[in-house]
């Protein structure tokens, strides 16, 4: 493989468990809501604190991939 | 197709033998910006009859963020918090802003750097550079120590160091190294996210060059308030928990 292939998987195979965590606590926030549409505003900012600490995996493949390119 | 992407800041200036990158540089400005805007409106400011236009605005938008810190730390503890994580906030999301500005990132000078000639930009967002965003979680994890030592004395480093059994000792060393990762989480959180942004419209403009980045523009503008925002809450988050002894964490 050569190395431009390696940075894409380290990126899209790094994206693919936040995708996922992202995905069901989208989901599981929009149910919790619907059920109980009064606490909208509370479930709304620990939903994006799940995000963050979702995503920020993401975002870890994204520096190595990065800094694999570009350094 | 050369696309000139660095990941680092780069120098512009040397200033009495400190090196002076483009994203010191855009910080100062952004910074200086802010400054001059909050004396300018803090000497209009009307306690009594009806505010101006302006300063309903702007009590509106802090009444905003204040509301999202006392949903997270409660009353008492939000009007502590507030002036930090509240400056953090905007200072945070002027700096993801400013380096979205159209046309800036042209400006600079041109360099032969290892045989190549590139553009050196004077202006670079202060967030898209790993300095700011670890001094950032740096100063932040610095502060939650300050303020659990504030709340519950020596006892809050008992969190850390515990000799009482072996079990305990070995959570200690847990809580450090979680302390710890918390600077890595924010540091690269914000850096890969607004580093991410900017080469996606570098990207962008090099494949569609006319109205091609418009609609990621727009998902930067969004993008950057919400990072603000999570930079605010976790760090409000993570406040709130160091108040908490160990004993009232259960009542919650």
């Amino acid at each position: 493989m050569d190395s431009n292939t390696i940075i894409g998987l380290t990126i899209a195979i790094g994206g693919i468990a936040p995708a996922i965590a992202i995905g069901l606590i989208g989901s599981k926030a929009v149910e919790a809501i619907g059920r109980n549409p009064e606490a909208a505003s509370k479930i709304q900012s620990n939903l994006i604190l799940g995000f963050a600490f979702a995503e920020a995996i993401a975002i870890y493949a994204l520096v190595v991939a990065l800094i694999l390119k570009f350094v | 197709m050369a696309l000139n992407i660095s990941i680092s800041a780069e120098p512009v200036a040397r200033l009495f033998g400190l090196t002076i990158t483009n994203s010191l540089l855009t910080g100062w400005i952004v910074t200086a910006i802010l400054a001059v805007s909050v004396y300018l409106f803090s000497k209009q400011i009307k306690t009594k009859g009806a505010p101006s236009r302006l300063q309903s605005a702007i009590e509106f938008i802090i009444e905003t963020l204040y509301g999202v810190v006392e949903s997270i730390a409660g009353s008492v503890k939000a009007k502590r918090f507030f002036p930090m994580v509240g400056t953090l906030f905007i200072f945070i999301l002027f700096s993801n802003w400013s380096g979205l500005i159209p046309g800036l990132a042209a400006i600079g000078l041109r360099e032969e750097l290892q045989g190549v000639s590139v553009l050196i930009p004077f202006w670079r967002a202060p967030t898209a550079d790993i300095n700011t965003t670890l001094a950032l979680g740096l100063i932040t994890m610095i502060m939650v120590q300050v303020y659990g030592y504030q709340y519950l004395g020596f006892k809050y480093f008992k969190k850390f160091f515990d000799f009482s059994n072996p079990i305990n000792f070995f959570v200690g060393i847990l809580e450090l190294v979680s302390d710890f990762s918390k600077i890595i989480s924010f540091t690269f959180r914000l850096f890969g996210n607004i580093i991410a942004g900017e080469i996606l419209l570098l990207v962008m403009g090099l494949i569609v060059p006319i109205l091609g980045p418009t609609p990621f523009i727009a998902l930067e503008i969004f993008v950057g308030f919400i990072q603000a925002l999570v930079f605010m809450m976790l760090a409000s988050v993570f406040i709130n928990m160091a108040t908490l002894g160990h004993g009232d964490e259960h009542h919650e």
